[in-house]
């Protein structure tokens, strides 16, 4: 039995069943990142003094960069899809994919930099809130580079079978992958920054 | 969200300039940070423009900005939930359960132990 409301939309909601799951999906995972973020404030607003300068704010901005960089590239790869555009959206994908691959490259080399000066979690309440932070974040990003390989790879079979639904699928994917963007917005400037 | 050709390669354009934007605005936030500003006002101008950039790429990029009630109602509950969560650390802050208030170690007053 076919799953319904893959494309169509439903008449109650006006929408696909997907759409409303992934924002459902998303209003969840702003609530873990709204505690974390409130018991930043808490950690915070509770110590004496609060380390400045203590990351590197250039190789932040980088990964900034490279975020929204990728956002670009996955709603270009969602927009070939609806332009009827498969090699286009194959390369936008890949394109998205890479950058997050770049990010996470990024990261490893900012952790090993730490660790290797012995500036683990345990360090600081800073650090201990910046590696939850970044960490739970990163886990994100490999979340979604595991969805676009699979989009790459056998999922993209079913572009030949229905197309529509796989436009549907880019289209959660791209929505999952800018609420990643979105939360390192805001990590950015409390982490790095202030 | 319109799917005909000619409004997708409209917002094709949008969304270039939307992640070019977003790059000026992280210009923009890092150069501030950079002039050292007292610790409350450099909190509220990267809160500021985070919010701006936030709220870019949830219009345009994930499509808020033209949506169906479903997803408004969703969204609008987590907001309030949101701001409860954000609030905790104040209401943390405010709680004397625990703490000795200063009205239960306060001296009894002359008038009433005349009372008695």
């Amino acid at each position: 039995m076919d799953i319904p409301y893959t494309v169509e939309t439903r008449p109650d909601t006006g929408l696909a069943n997907g759409k409303l799951g992934i924002w459902l999906f998303l209003a969840s995972e702003v609530m873990l990142f709204g505690a974390l973020f409130s018991t930043y404030v808490i950690l915070r607003a509770g110590s004496v003094t609060w380390p400045r300068g203590e990351l590197n704010v250039w190789l932040g901005m980088v990964n900034t960069f490279i975020l929204i960089g990728s956002s670009v590239t996955m709603v270009m790869a969602w927009a070939s899809l609806k332009l009827h555009d498969f090699g286009k959206h194959r390369w936008y994908l890949l394109a998205t994919f890479v950058l997050a691959g770049i990010f996470l490259v990024n990261k490893y080399f900012e952790y090993a930099d730490h660790f290797a000066r012995g500036e683990g979690p345990w360090h600081s309440t800073f650090l201990a809130i910046y590696f939850t932070l970044t960490g739970l974040h990163g886990l994100h990003i490999v979340g979604g580079m595991v969805v676009m390989a699979y989009l790459l790879g056998p999922g993209a079979k079913l572009y030949k079978r229905n197309p529509d639904q796989f436009t549907n699928r880019v289209e959660y994917t791209g929505l999952y992958w800018h609420f990643v963007d979105l939360v390192w917005i805001f990590l950015f400037p409390i982490l790095y920054l202030l | 969200m319109h799917s005909d050709p000619a409004s997708i390669k409209q917002g094709i354009r949008k969304y270039l300039m939307i992640g070019a934007a977003l790059y000026v605005f992280t210009v923009i936030t890092v150069a501030v940070n950079q002039v050292h500003l007292a610790v409350p006002l450099a909190i509220t101008v990267a809160l500021i423009v985070a919010t701006i950039k936030g709220s870019m790429v949830a219009t345009v990029f994930m499509h808020l900005s033209h949506e169906k009630r479903w997803i408004y109602g969703a969204l609008i509950l987590t907001v309030a939930f949101f701001i409860v969560l954000m609030c905790l650390p104040g209401f943390t802050v405010m709680d004397t359960i625990g703490r000795p208030s200063a009205w239960a170690s306060a001296p009894p007053a002359h008038g009433a132990e005349a009372g008695h």
